[in-house]
């Protein structure tokens, strides 16, 4: 039995092949979080301005994105911008462009949690000791702010990753479809190939998500207080 | 807007949105009982059990329902263990969520002050009353907000479910591409999402304003 699954892995490239198509799932995945972090941060801090024009399209946008389930999006993106719009954009593309739209959600969730948070007398303790306004940010609140942050960052980081198998349905070559690719193909001549497979691959994800899931609520016990 | 293509597939969105509804009924519910029964082994500390919990809701929650669904339908019949995949897709929302829910009720437990269990004690409770009179309450209140953020999540997850041969709103959707009028599959799609997964939301809002009030022993 164990015979069967090291022929799978050897046959051609098959290895190869596989580590290949976790770093199409590695790249979307940082590339997406990297833009979803920076707009977010920007999304979010609107929510907290008192401009309610601004504060209202925020949570419309974050609302809409969030109650939408991501393949949904991803599908409508795909077929509507080529066939709607004449753009015609890699498959890679359009999923970085739609993890994005859903990561700034996200994102912007977690900044405005941050910012909102903080307890007022932070802000007023600075004053009361003499600090100017840029000080209290630089020195009180962006610190703090950062702290509460950075566990739900790592965390999103996680979700990205386990949404990328999404991109199988608009046939992006990463972990999910050479997985399938290659059992199709081995499957005919190894009974057992797709159980191994599917087996390895599932541990592949664990493997990467579960040290950035550790790492994150290490993190959260650290800086509790 | 072409109303009669929509009013043409409408009944078709409608059957999958029922099929989806269903499933995600019968896997968050399942996923409920097993996220309760493995929060309990890890507050209770049960040896053996609390380990197997562990890394059972690890697994779940650091791996995609896709991966779990491909292994069940492919995988696992290679392995002499056939299941349907109305089965399949249950059982794979059920793992998921069970590790999800385990957190949440996990967090709830941990919230639940340890005078309120010496105080139970002291009036004469027995173990299990004092979890099912004392403990669980409160623990449910608490956990609430975890359970709906859960129970969304897993109602969009179900969007997957075509891959293991399911017509789901996802499948019907990839199915009526070919006619065109993608504006209006597109808005159709979306609508039923919403259809399904609004009410939900707004249930648990108003369960969210009934348990606030239980702000007992904090």
């Amino acid at each position: 039995m164990l015979d069967s699954a090291l022929n799978v892995f050897r046959q051609g490239r098959n290895l190869a092949r596989l580590m290949e198509g976790l770093w199409v799932t590695l790249e979307i995945s940082a590339v997406s979080v990297l833009l979803s972090m920076l707009l977010g941060i920007v999304v979010g801090l609107l929510m907290t301005t008192r401009k309610p024009l601004w504060r209202a399209a925020a949570r419309l946008y974050l609302e809409l994105v969030r109650f939408v389930p991501i393949l949904v999006l991803l599908y409508i993106f795909y077929y509507t911008l080529s066939r709607n719009w004449g753009i015609n954009l890699e498959a890679k593309i359009v999923a970085v462009l739609v993890f994005t739209l859903w990561g700034t959600a996200e994102m912007a969730d977690l900044v405005r949690g941050a910012a909102t948070s903080l307890p007022a007398h932070q802000r007023e303790s600075g004053r009361a000791i003499g600090l100017t306004e840029s000080q209290i940010n630089r020195y009180v609140i962006i610190p703090q702010a950062v702290r509460r942050l950075i566990p739900g960052v790592i965390n999103l980081t996680t979700r990205m990753i386990k949404t990328t198998p999404f991109v199988f349905f608009i046939n992006v070559p990463e972990l999910t479809k050479v997985g399938q690719q290659i059992v199709e193909v081995a499957g005919m001549k190894n009974y057992m190939a797709s159980f191994w497979v599917y087996a390895f691959i599932f541990f592949i994800y664990f493997a990467v998500c579960y040290p950035i899931s550790r790492f994150s609520g290490f993190l959260e016990k650290k800086w509790e207080n | 807007m072409d109303l009669a293509f929509i009013s043409k597939y409408a009944q078709l969105y409608a059957q999958a949105a029922k099929l989806t509804v269903i499933l995600a009924a019968a896997g968050i519910a399942l996923s409920l009982v097993i996220g309760l029964v493995c929060s309990l082994i890890r507050y209770y500390r049960l040896p053996l059990l609390k380990s197997l919990a562990r890394a059972y809701i690890e697994m779940s929650r650091n791996t995609p329902l896709m991966i779990q669904l491909f292994f069940l339908y492919y995988g696992l019949p290679r392995a002499g263990l056939r299941l349907e995949s109305v089965t399949c897709a249950i059982i794979g929302l059920a793992f998921l969520g069970g590790g999800y829910m385990a957190e949440a009720f996990r967090g709830g437990l941990e919230a639940v002050s340890r005078v309120q269990v010496e105080a139970g004690l002291s009036v004469g409770l027995s173990r299990p009353q004092l979890v099912r009179y004392v403990i669980l309450p409160q623990a449910f209140a608490v956990a609430v907000p975890a359970i709906t953020a859960n129970t969304i999540f897993l109602m969009k997850e179900t969007s997957v479910f075509s891959i293991i041969a399911l017509a789901d709103l996802v499948y019907v959707f990839k199915d009526l591409v070919r006619e065109g009028h993608s504006n209006e599959n597109n808005l159709l799609l979306v609508l039923f999402y919403l259809i399904i997964i609004l009410p939900v939301s707004l249930f648990f809002a108003y369960l969210e304003r009934r348990v606030r009030r239980a702000g007992f022993g904090a």
